[in-house]
């Protein structure tokens, strides 16, 4: 069983490695995987305790009504049932989707210009750029939010100065303490907390355009707006496919804005399905509960990450 | 404004410079407002009209930080952030080198379990973990954060990208020189993945200093805590004294933008070249 397991893999690429087909013996083979697990045993170590068995236990624990200093109640999918009837469930699932339909086109759109109007700027302009957009994921998720929350202070915020001063609000509004406002804040400031990674991609992207291409469209009198549109755009789109991808997984993930800025009020108006995951399992101790909406996040993440995978793979 | 390559100014040029530069203001004003919010007097701070420039410089609000333990938060914070750096810069290059390298049972399936696990969110295992930790007596020490950082496995992802590089000549010929494993491991491989450990090291100690959730839900006591788990905890409880937390945020965010800025070059290549290769 062992040894053809292994000798397969060697056989199929046999005819471009000569040197390491030939000669290898059982024992060899043996020896090399006993080694390979030594190598490996350190991460498998906390990988299958910290991550795989925590993964199991997530799908597992969301059949079971589970919550502290009791055993556990099997329910069979009676947690997902009731996630289907609660309709805070319904509402964080439209406000997350609000957000990653809002926050994914524009963060894409926005980072594409940016790296297109510094990609071909001098060395240390271009990293002036980069490195200001970068800036606030660097800081830090909490020392950002703590800011903009003073910012938006409904009395001592300049937000409100700036707005009153230029003649956009007459009186004081309470931005982050309005059920219509409140959610436009956390997008404005996810925004800003999103753009660096897509514009450092775009602009090696960019970068890695086929030069002759341009310029030979440029040659046949093309516009900049032609020669981007028919010549870099349909280069880049892997890359863009990749930013759409991790930009949806990140707005899905959205946490410690909600629950620093807002705690999911008011009246649930900026609850996501992170935040109302969080909110029951830590706040309410439903663990069972909150693990069966972290295993429909999870499935619906994996499906996008699968997509990102199957694109990325086509590229080769 | 204009330094384009070639250089002509055309309306679009002129637009996309305003553009640029507003963008510019608007990411960079918040940490200008956290720093010099940091010095403003609260009399200063808490009124209708801001004060765009402190004028009367004040260190109140640093001292009142450290008379939190901030000084502790910080130190468990960096504690945090250069053992997880460490060991998963250790375990994911000897891990990559071998996945990608070396042929052996069960190498499909641990890939495949690795790529699964990588396109979960982390978020979802924290409830499990956090029963787990309690078990394990290590709910509320630094490690219940450390070990899940080092754990997840998008670092050997990196690091079997980087190891695939490294021509299958160099490895017979040490093989034939009669070198261990373990030798040409440290000598061979090693200095031939360091861009890889470079990208891998800065990425975790960034992602691991600014793990909020996983730290918020493993950390409560308050001699625990990290900075950032601090400076919430400061909002929570004096929401209005707005000098203290900025001079708090501004605590968390020197040192990272520090590391950020120093180490920037092997940060930029990391995220085009693993994110890039999916």
């Amino acid at each position: 069983m062992t040894t053809s397991a292994i000798k397969k893999p060697l056989k199929q690429k046999g005819p471009s490695k000569r040197s390491t087909v030939l000669g290898i013996s059982q024992a060899e083979a043996r020896r090399e995987t006993i080694s390979a697990y030594l190598f490996l045993l350190p991460f498998l170590v906390v990988f299958v305790g910290f991550v795989l068995i925590p993964m199991v236990m997530c799908l597992w624990t969301s059949f079971f009504d589970s919550t502290m200093a009791r055993e556990d109640i099997f329910v069979g999918f009676g947690n997902y049932i009731k996630m289907f009837q609660d309709e805070i469930f319904w509402k964080a699932l439209m406000n997350t989707a609000l957000i990653v339909v809002v926050a994914v086109p524009t963060v894409t759109a926005f980072s594409l210009w940016v790296a297109s109007a510094i990609y071909k700027m001098k060395g240390a302009a271009c990293s002036f750029f980069r490195c200001v957009f970068y800036l606030p994921v660097v800081t830090g998720t909490v020392a950002v939010t703590v800011v903009w929350k003073w910012m938006f202070n409904n009395y001592y915020g300049i937000v409100n100065y700036i707005a009153k001063g230029t003649g956009l609000i007459e009186n004081n509004v309470n931005w982050l303490g309005n059920e219509k406002t409140a959610i436009w804040c956390i997008i404005l400031i996810l925004f800003t907390t999103s753009i660096g990674q897509p514009i450092v991609l775009y602009v090696s992207a960019l970068g890695n355009v086929d030069a002759s291409l341009v310029e030979a469209a440029e040659v046949d009198g093309a516009t900049r707006l032609q020669t981007f549109w028919k010549i870099m755009w349909p280069q880049i789109t892997p890359t863009t496919l990749y930013i759409l991808v991790i930009t949806t997984i990140n707005s899905f993930q959205c946490f410690a804005l909600i629950q620093l800025l807002t705690s999911g009020g008011p009246n649930h108006s900026t609850d996501t399905i992170m935040y109302y995951i969080y909110y029951k399992a830590f706040k309410l101790y439903e663990y069972g509960y909150g693990n069966a909406m972290g295993v429909i996040l999870a499935i619906v993440i994996a499906l996008f990450s699968a997509l990102q995978f199957k694109v990325a793979g086509k590229r080769d | 404004m204009n330094s384009t390559v070639t250089g002509k100014l055309t309306p679009y040029r002129i637009i996309s410079g305003i553009i640029l530069a507003i963008l510019t203001v608007f990411l960079v004003f918040p940490l200008y407002w956290i720093f010099t919010g940091s010095v403003k007097t609260a009399a200063d701070i808490n009124t209708p009209t801001p004060q765009w420039f402190p004028t009367n410089p004040t260190w109140a609000n640093y001292e009142k930080l450290f008379s939190n333990p901030a000084g502790l938060w910080l130190f468990n914070t960096i504690f945090i952030a250069v053992v997880a750096m460490l060991l998963t810069c250790i375990t994911a290059s000897m891990a990559g080198y071998v996945l990608a390298k070396k042929r052996f049972y069960g190498k499909a399936f641990i890939f495949s379990a690795i790529i699964c696990a990588m396109a979960l969110p982390k978020q979802v295992i924290l409830i499990p973990l956090l029963k787990e930790m309690s078990a394990l007596h290590l709910h509320d020490t630094l490690w219940a954060v450390i070990l899940p950082t080092v754990g997840w496995p998008f670092g050997v992802f990196l690091m079997k990208q980087f190891s695939e590089g490294i021509p299958n000549e160099m490895l017979e010929a040490a093989r034939i020189d009669g070198a261990g494993e373990v030798r040409t491991f440290v000598q061979i491989i090693l200095p031939m993945v360091k861009p890889g450990i470079g990208a891998l090291a800065i990425f975790t100690f960034i992602t691991a200093w600014n793990d909020y959730f996983m730290q918020l839900i493993m950390l409560t006591k308050n001699t625990s805590l990290t900075i950032s788990l601090g400076i919430a905890n400061l909002q929570a409880e004096m929401a209005t004294d707005f000098g203290l937390i900025m001079a708090g945020a501004a605590v968390a965010a020197i040192p990272i933008l520090a590391v950020f800025l120093m180490f920037q070059k092997y940060f930029t290549q990391g995220i085009a070249m693993g994110a890039v290769k999916g």
